[in-house]
Parts: C-alpha cells; structure tokens; sequence
C-alpha cells in the first residue's frame, strides 16, 4: 500500500478533495475513534484536563475528548495544532468545540512551559520523519517537536502519539527523539504482526514516586490486561552482565580493539593471539 | 481561540524563546464572539493554578473587558462565590477572539487569527 508521507508534504496532501475524503469515510472514522480511546486510556485522565492534539486535523480525535462522560473524567478542553488548512476548514464547518491553530509541529509548540496536562496525537508525528526543503532536516525537525512538546506538558504529564512508522528506522529515530528530549518513552503495539498493527508511543514527563515502576511505560500500563512487557533495557542489562573473563583470547580482542581506536599501535591478531601455552615441563 | 489558549500561548520565533517579553502575545484588532458553553467548574479549578493571572488582566484590559481583580482568586474562594466562578467561566472559555491579530511583545510578528484559526507558521529563517 503507497503510503502518504512519500508523495508530498502534508499540507498540500491534505487538500480540500482529501480532508473531505478522510473525514468522511466511515472506516477511517472507526479506526480514529478506537485509536483516540486506546490513547485516552493509556492516557488515564481522572478529571476535566487541558489536552494538546498534535495534528488534529478535522477534529476527529478531539470531537471524542470533547464528548467524554462527566463521570468518566470529562469533558476535556483541548487545543489542535495542524498544518493541513483544508483539514482545519472542514473541522470548522463540522463545529467542533476545541481551539484551532494553523500551525507546523516540527517548527516547535508555542506554548508556555507546564501548559497542558497532556497531549495526543493519532497518525501524526511520522509526517515529521520528511523534510521537505534542503533547509530543514527531518532530525531537526523531530527534536523541535520533541522539545516543544516536553516544555509544554506539566510535571507529571502524558503524551500517547499513535505513529505509523515507514521502517523499524524511522520507528527508533522518533523514540530516540523523544527521549533525547527528556521524556520517559515506551511502545505500546497493538495487534503486532498483523496488518492493522497499531503502535503508541507513550511519553511521560518526570515519573511520579507512588507509581513504583519510575515514570515511564511499564507504569502506564501495569494493571492493563493483556499486556505483554517487553523490556530491551532489562535484556541489555543482562547483556552486560555477562562480562568477559579477564585474561581470555575474547578480553584481549577487546583491549586491543579499544587501543586500536585510540589510535594506539597494535600488533596484529593471529590463531595465536590469547592461546594458552602448553606447560613445557 | 478562547481566552484560556490565549494565555497559554507565546511567540513561536526561536529568538524570542528566551525573552519574558513575548508572552502574552496582545490582541489588537480584535474581533470577539461568545459561545455557550456548558460549565465545568472542576476544569476551572484544574487549570486555576496554571493561569497567568498578570497576564490574563492585561489580555483582559487590551480587549476592553472590565478590570480584573489584582490577584487570582483561590478554588475556596471560587466554590463559595457561585457569580465570580460564573464569570471566570465566561471570560475564560465562552469568550474567543474571532477575527484579528495577536502580537509578539518582544520580535513584533503579528500572528493573524481568522474565524477563531491563528495562523503559526513561520518562515524557516525564524523557527
């Protein structure tokens, strides 16, 4: 399937034809609607909360935030950057509630620091991983973003950005970004290794003590049922363990490697490097 | 763009990140309207502490509003007076710019607001 983000940029893919187009399909509608209830759960808003909707497009996610049951902790009040003016237009003609702003999220989020409580994004962010001019680069582009949104969160707070990665590349250079940024960051995926295989990124700012776990995914989601913790760090951890033994041919490989990029002389490695001898007598 | 996002919003220019001067950003040519919304006084009470009451009084006073307390009031003194919670209700959530220009304190960008949209790109030499 061609994706969007390799033909042009956003603002110009999304033009009038297209934003209608998106709005109105029913099964794109289905697929917003129980991503945008995914990330309000990962979420976890108790109470009536200031949210930031990174690209909003046609206030399909917001039109949900907006709708939400008194007692489940709604409704929120939220604010929706994009860059699509068409995608703006037709949430304008549909009425919705929240504040509109025409604007680039890789050009940074004009808010003051410690605004919102939390921010969402559904299918936004892998726009970001393109940069259209020689000027800026997607790198740039990502960690304006990443930064903006890190000051703009209050202590405490969570963002949950549904992506759709072109390769496991972009996928490692939109976490590291993130994390670069100062953000606790973790992925959640939905239905991995099928087709409809949904990834969120889950971002919290500064961890709260009572959660135990430290402030990053593994906190979000304990209690979640049927989620599986995949934790790399633990792995690398273990990794690490397993030192070599000092003294033995696969220690020596490593000095004399780690010499060697220093810029150091080093004889050359042969069948005999680190062999023991045999007892001579 | 309801008074509440007003407030939270700055100047988008990368030079003026580091300057006190570019927030709040001042209304000029300002256009409001006002919706009805319903009340949801424990949103207020959420987003109280995080206002910058200074800079809600200037915004207020550029717009035309009548002077605003000196001081925010506290959430107990916001549950007992039900007509000042009404009216921190309209000021900040039912009233929205329209139509007009928002304008940097620090750099003078002048930001256009067009039916209730602010416009926020920047021309890449100033992001």
């Amino acid at each position: 399937m061609s994706r969007p983000e390799d033909t042009l940029p956003p603002d110009l893919h999304y033009n009038d034809t297209e934003a209608r187009k998106y709005t109105t399909s029913s099964r794109i509608q289905n697929i917003q609607a129980s991503m945008t209830n995914r990330a309000l759960e990962l979420l976890d808003l108790t109470s009536p909360a200031l949210i930031l909707d990174v690209g909003c497009g046609s206030g399909l996610s917001g039109e949900i935030l907006s709708s939400i049951d008194p007692s489940e902790g709604g409704p929120h009040v939220w604010v929706g950057m994009d860059i699509s003016a068409s995608m703006l237009d037709v949430a304008l003609q549909r009425d919705v509630e929240g504040d509109l702003m025409l604007a680039d999220i890789g050009q940074g989020v004009p808010f003051r620091a410690g605004s919102f409580d939390a921010a969402i994004s559904i299918s936004a962010i892998q726009w970001l991983c393109n940069a259209e001019s020689s000027e800026v680069s997607s790198t740039g582009r990502l960690s304006r973003f990443f930064n903006g949104l890190y000051a703009s969160l209050k202590r405490g707070g969570r963002a949950v950005c549904q992506f759709y990665p072109k390769n496991e590349q972009q996928r490692t250079m939109i976490s590291g970004a993130a994390i670069k940024a100062g953000f606790g960051a973790g992925i959640l995926e939905d239905d991995p290794g099928t087709k409809n295989s949904k990834l969120y990124l889950v971002l919290t700012v500064g961890g709260s003590a009572d959660e135990g776990t430290g402030g990053d995914i593994t906190g979000v989601v304990k209690g979640m049922e049927g989620v599986d913790v995949l934790d790399a760090r633990k792995k690398h951890r273990e990794k690490g363990r397993k030192e070599v033994k000092k003294g033995s041919k696969a220690w020596i490989l490593s000095k004399k490697e780690q010499m060697e990029r220093k810029g150091k002389v080093v004889k050359n490695s042969s069948k005999y490097t680190g062999r023991k001898r045999h007892i001579t007598f | 763009m309801k008074l509440l996002t007003l407030n939270f919003l700055t100047c988008a220019v990368k030079a003026c990140k580091s300057s006190s001067a570019s927030f709040p950003l001042h209304p000029k040519d300002c256009e409001l309207v006002s919706d009805t919304i319903a009340p949801n006084p424990q949103l207020v009470y959420n987003v109280l502490p995080r206002i910058d009451w200074n800079a809600l009084v200037t915004t207020a006073s550029e717009l035309g509003f009548p002077t605003l307390p000196a001081t925010a009031p506290t959430k107990e003194e916001l549950e007992n007076d039900e007509k000042m919670m009404k009216e921190l209700h309209t000021l900040l959530l039912e009233t929205s710019v329209s139509e007009g220009i928002l304008v940097c304190g620090n750099c003078g960008h002048e930001y256009r607001v067009k039916e209730g949209i602010a416009n926020f790109l920047l021309p890449n030499h100033l992001v």
